[in-house]
């Protein structure tokens, strides 16, 4: 191993910029000529646009423009969509609501946009955005996802029941015959609760149309700036793709809300030529993002898992309502689906599964992929099921896990929900997360907790998730309208320093360290001379972008690519210099060197000599960069054991998470120590989701936790110090890194560790988030407690 | 944020003049609660006259056995104020509490209990110690006349707060449960045992600071946890919200109460 290569804990190239407020964010550009934009927005969860005013907001000091609805149909722009066709039992495709950059006769919730005002300054721009006149006839909303097919009034009116899919996968027939003959039973219903994504940057754009070259740039906060790219042109249509460059500089957190083709972007994009060439900024302000980023989760569900009388799992059944928002976002069918149903299976050998999903349209926000996506939703339900069904038979929740785990050599293993696992020891990595946790001393822990007036309680969760997404054609039979690749391009300079252009974007992650790691190790070229180049349309290859953990396994992998290709190249040149057959030439460390010699050349005489071709091979192009695709064979799949310990506090439900320990089966590691981080800060995303998050709605649809008065984001102190291990683990085969991806793991597995723990402590599961009220007054009415009393 | 007019006078009798002959002007003392006002665009004052550089308004002082602190003394100030600590040091722990550090730093005494927010912290302090609210006008206003409503308080238009005196209690604690969001209190109970008898205020729990009766009888009789075991908060009057039900909120009440009386020693 390289010094800081493969496998090292090297600190993070970014962090001194990022710390010492160095960074480089949209909202830090300022382009000559910069206009502002603010957008004016629905006040109502429902209403139909009767007139809209533009003439006193026109008539405001410094007003450039004021768009509407009728503006962007007038010059033909294409609607937001959904980029993922899943289709119903029936076979009908899923019903997708229009979707404008600006509302069109109605608004479906608080936050949709109305109108945008551009103008010389921001407080103009806002003073104007006050005086535009719209009428509104407000319509009843739809906001209980539980009763939106049957609620009074249609989000779409042309969608009946709301509903936009009812969906399905697994054998039906064969789950109904296990549950026929099963000994025991174990049910229960659901919430998962919506989550506001949150990201520390607010998203920002500026749209700028060059008159002279009829070309566009935008500059925003976008996690996949290609994808962006396609969407802006190929389904809106503002510019052609060849004339339009997207750039994400810095970006400070996305979570899976910067995935997504929002309608603010693409209007300053449009509005940047509307006055003429102008740049036009817009930056959200922080109540803004609540009620426009895609927000995540919101299942209502219902499951039931079939047990023999030892406690294997015969089958399990789901039924989940999942809510969609007022429009689909642009991979939100996907998530309650393909990303949740297909995981259903755990890390269990439960032979039969079967699932269906309705998703509804209800007058809220749209909801998308957030850390996990859909992930979370399918381990939560099966973990704290799972526990349940230890409970009800009398068993330790550890035994029955130990009974029903996918023993190690059946691996490749194919589920019964369509994916095919490719390696997993989990049996293993559960025996090392129990021994760390010392989970058979926790009675004298409990103990010392009751002296000390505290309910102490244990909770396991063992979570899998399938990452590096995704093979092509398989995304694609399933109604992908994209393919999930990724590239990379690796370029040498005459001096020997590397650029390492990546399709992927950090946003966060650390990939201008874990990739620079990669290439000094399969170049053999000191760290510091690699420089990861990335999140500039114009300069990197197309690229899929960064989300479901897929830029180390499908991203990095790329790069491995285009780093053999360099070497291939580099042996013919060394071969030429050394005067020896291709075939004896031997690359390692940095080194070309004639087998069993010691002649070499060092890869930067052989870089050298590839932009110098003085003394060259015949017919061999100069220069020395490559550029690879890699699309992966198969998804990896992440999988570990999360050990919980709470305390509650008996007089005030106040739950505290005394300890937590996760044991991660990541493949092979680039960095433990930027892996740990990505653990740490999922642990927490997890921990926030099971304790303190939760987007609220009042029967209107106003948002009643619009701000962090109301909306709980975990702090420091809410968060034990964490005990991470990852485990020496089971090299993933889809790459041939044997990675897996470790960005979601920790808000996967969290939350039902938690839940666990509180249902251990106080014998009653207490729905996310578990307030102090809900765990209080779930102790009032536990069972468990009344009888120790 | 509107545009407003930006006044920073360096005496009280400045500080009046501006307000009286600006009617729709608002003093800014810490600013923690109005500045993002103004930035929501939810206030539009014509004037902002900013109290922060008017020496006569800051600093902590012992005066008769207890403590005078100005209105524009920062929450740090007490917290970290060894006078406080040694003369009251309930009240310093309650500023020490009193949201993050950047609050604690820009925060005021006066600034909290003249804007008399339900859930703030510093208006069970001066109801619980029977402080008195003294201003620009020459008036010294019992606590229990001063705090009026939600939001609302005994001030007229035109007067400052200059400073709050809190008589030395025998005893005193304060026990507040966070809302887990704004931390703000969602209960928070100040217990002190006074020359004049037991006084026990309650914030967070109601429209405004009240003063717990019942808990105050309880521990008139006997000062002890026990004490409490046998009351009953009424939760018809308190406040019931996405966060805490009113019934939630009586039952905390009880248990911050024990728990401030724990801190009281």
């Amino acid at each position: 191993m390289a010094e800081k290569g493969i496998g090292a804990r090297v600190l993070r190239k970014e962090d001194l910029r990022f710390i010492s407020g160095r960074g480089h964010y949209t909202d830090d550009i300022n382009l000559p000529g910069q206009a502002y934009a603010v957008f004016v927005r629905s006040p109502h969860a429902h209403a139909r646009i009767k007139r809209i005013d533009k003439g006193p907001a026109l008539a405001s000091p410094g007003v450039l423009a004021v768009l509407d609805g009728q503006d962007v149909a007038a010059d033909r722009l294409g609607n937001l969509v959904c980029g993922w066709l899943v289709k119903s039992k029936d076979g009908s495709p899923m019903k997708m609501g229009k979707h404008p950059l600006l509302a069109q006769e109605k608004v479906r919730y608080v936050g949709d946009r109305v109108a945008v005002v551009i103008a010389e300054t921001y407080h103009q721009a806002k003073d104007a955005a006050e005086k535009l006149i719209v009428e509104y006839e407000e319509l009843p909303a739809v906001v209980d996802l539980a009763k939106a097919h049957d609620a009074p009034a249609l989000v779409h009116d042309e969608i009946p029941n709301n509903l936009c899919y009812d969906w399905e996968l697994g054998d039906k027939a064969a789950v109904d015959a296990a549950f026929a003959k099963a000994h025991h039973i174990t049910r229960a219903q659901f919430v998962n609760n919506r989550l506001v994504p949150n990201a520390i940057e607010p998203r920002a754009a500026i749209g700028h149309w060059d008159p002279g070259q009829d070309a566009y740039t935008l500059y925003m906060t976008s996690q996949n700036p290609h994808v962006h790219r396609l969407v802006i042109s190929a389904f809106i249509g503002i510019a052609p793709e060849h004339k339009l460059r997207v750039v994400a500089p810095d970006v400070g957190g996305g979570f899976g809300s910067k995935i997504f083709i929002y309608g603010e972007e693409c209007v300053v994009l449009w509005a940047s030529k509307k006055i003429g060439g102008r740049p036009v900024k817009w930056t959200a302000e922080r109540s803004e993002s609540f009620i426009t980023d895609a927000h995540g989760r919101d299942h209502v569900t219902t499951a039931e898992l079939a047990l023999d009388k030892e406690g294997n799992f015969l089958a399990l059944r789901v039924n989940t309502k999942a809510n969609l928002g007022a429009y689909m976002s642009t991979f939100s069918s996907c998530i309650p689906t393909y990303l949740y149903a297909t995981l259903l299976a755990g890390q269990y050998k439960t032979p039969a599964i079967y699932c269906d999903v309705q998703a509804y349209y209800t007058n809220t926000v749209p909801v998308d992929a957030y850390r996990g996506a859909g992930r979370p939703e399918a381990s939560f339900l099966l973990e704290t099921l799972v526990d349940q069904a230890a409970i009800e038979l009398g068993m330790d929740p550890a035994d029955i896990r130990r009974k029903n785990f996918i023993p190690k050599d059946a691996f490749p293993y194919q589920t019964p929900v369509a994916l095919v696992y490719d390696t997993g020891d989990y049996a293993r990595v559960f025996e090392e997360a129990l021994k760390i946790a010392d989970y058979y001393g926790f009675p004298a822990r409990r103990a010392e907790s009751e002296k000390r007036g505290k309910l102490r309680g244990i909770g396991l969760s063992c979570y899998i998730e399938a990452c590096g997404i995704a093979p092509s054609a398989v995304v694609g039979s399933l109604g992908a309208g994209v393919g999930l690749w990724e590239s990379a391009k690796v370029r040498f300079t005459h001096t020997g320093k590397v650029q390492v252009l990546t399709g992927t974007h950090t946003h966060g992650q650390g990939h201008e360290t874990t990739f620079a790691q990669l290439v000094a190790d399969k170049l053999g070229v000191p760290f510091e001379d690699v420089e990861v180049i990335h999140g500039d349309t114009d300069k990197t290859p197309v690229g899929m972008g960064t989300y479901g953990s897929r830029s180390l396994a499908v991203g990095g992998e790329a790069i491995v690519k285009a780093c053999e290709k360099i070497i291939a190249k580099g042996k013919k040149i060394a071969a030429h210099l050394l005067e020896a057959s291709e075939g004896d030439i031997e690359f390692k460390d940095g080194k070309f060197t004639v087998k069993g010699t010691d002649k070499s050349k060092t890869i930067g005489e052989v870089v050298f000599a590839a932009y110098v071709p003085h003394n060259y091979p015949p017919g061999l192009e100069p220069g020395m960069e490559e550029t690879a695709f890699f699309d992966p064979p198969n998804f990896t799949f992440p999988a570990g054991t999360y050990v919980c310990e709470v305390e509650v506090d008996p007089q005030t439900g106040k739950v505290d998470i005394v300890r937590f320990i996760a044991v991660d089966d990541f493949g092979n590691v680039v960095n433990p120590m930027i892996v740990e981080g990505q653990v740490h800060g999922g642990l927490v995303q997890g921990i926030g989701q099971a304790l303190l998050e939760g987007a609220r709605y009042d029967e209107s649809g106003q948002l009643l936790t619009g701000s962090y008065m109301d909306y709980a984001m975990p702090r420091a102190s809410d968060v034990p110090f964490f005990e991470v291990v990852t485990t020496q683990g089971t090299p993933a085969v889809a790459n041939s890194l044997g990675v897996k991806g470790c960005g979601e793991a920790g808000a996967i597995g969290a939350p039902a560790a938690v839940i666990n723990a509180i249902r251990n402590a106080i014998g009653v599961r207490v729905e996310m988030p578990a307030t102090p009220e809900r765990v209080w007054r779930a102790i009032q009415q536990s069972p468990m407690l009344k009888a120790a009393e | 944020m509107y545009a407003f007019d930006y006044f920073r006078p360096s005496t009280l009798a400045e500080a009046a003049q501006l307000l009286a002959s600006n009617p729709e002007a608002k003093l800014l003392a810490g600013g923690q609660t109005y500045i993002p006002t103004l930035k929501q665009r939810l206030a539009k004052p014509s004037a902002l006259i900013d109290l922060a550089h008017i020496a006569e308004l800051r600093g902590i002082s012992e005066e008769a056995g207890g403590l005078t602190i100005g209105a524009m003394t920062r929450h740090a100030e007490v917290a970290a104020s060894p006078v406080v600590k040694r003369v009251i040091p309930a009240l310093a722990a309650l500023a020490e509490e009193i949201g993050d550090p950047q609050v604690r730093n820009r925060g005021t005494l006066g600034g909290s209990i003249a804007n008399n927010d339900p859930a703030a912290d510093y208006p069970a302090a001066v109801l619980g110690l029977g402080a008195t609210v003294r201003t620009s006008k020459g008036r010294a206003i019992a606590a229990d006349d001063f705090f009026t409503g939600m939001f609302e308080t005994a001030l007229e238009p035109d007067e400052i707060i200059t400073a709050v005196h809190f008589p030395k209690p025998e005893k005193a604690g304060y026990a507040k449960f966070p809302n887990p969001a704004s931390r703000y209190a969602i209960v928070g109970v100040f217990v002190a045992k006074t020359a004049a008898g037991v006084r026990v205020a309650v914030t967070g729990a109601a429209p405004c600071v009240f003063r717990a009766t019942a808990i105050e009888q309880a521990l008139q009789s006997a000062w002890s946890e026990a004490a409490i075991d046998g009351v009953r908060i009424d939760p018809a009057n308190l406040n019931s919200d996405i966060h805490a039900s009113a019934e939630y909120r009586a039952h905390l009440i009880t248990v911050m109460a024990k728990r401030a009386l724990r801190a009281a020693g």
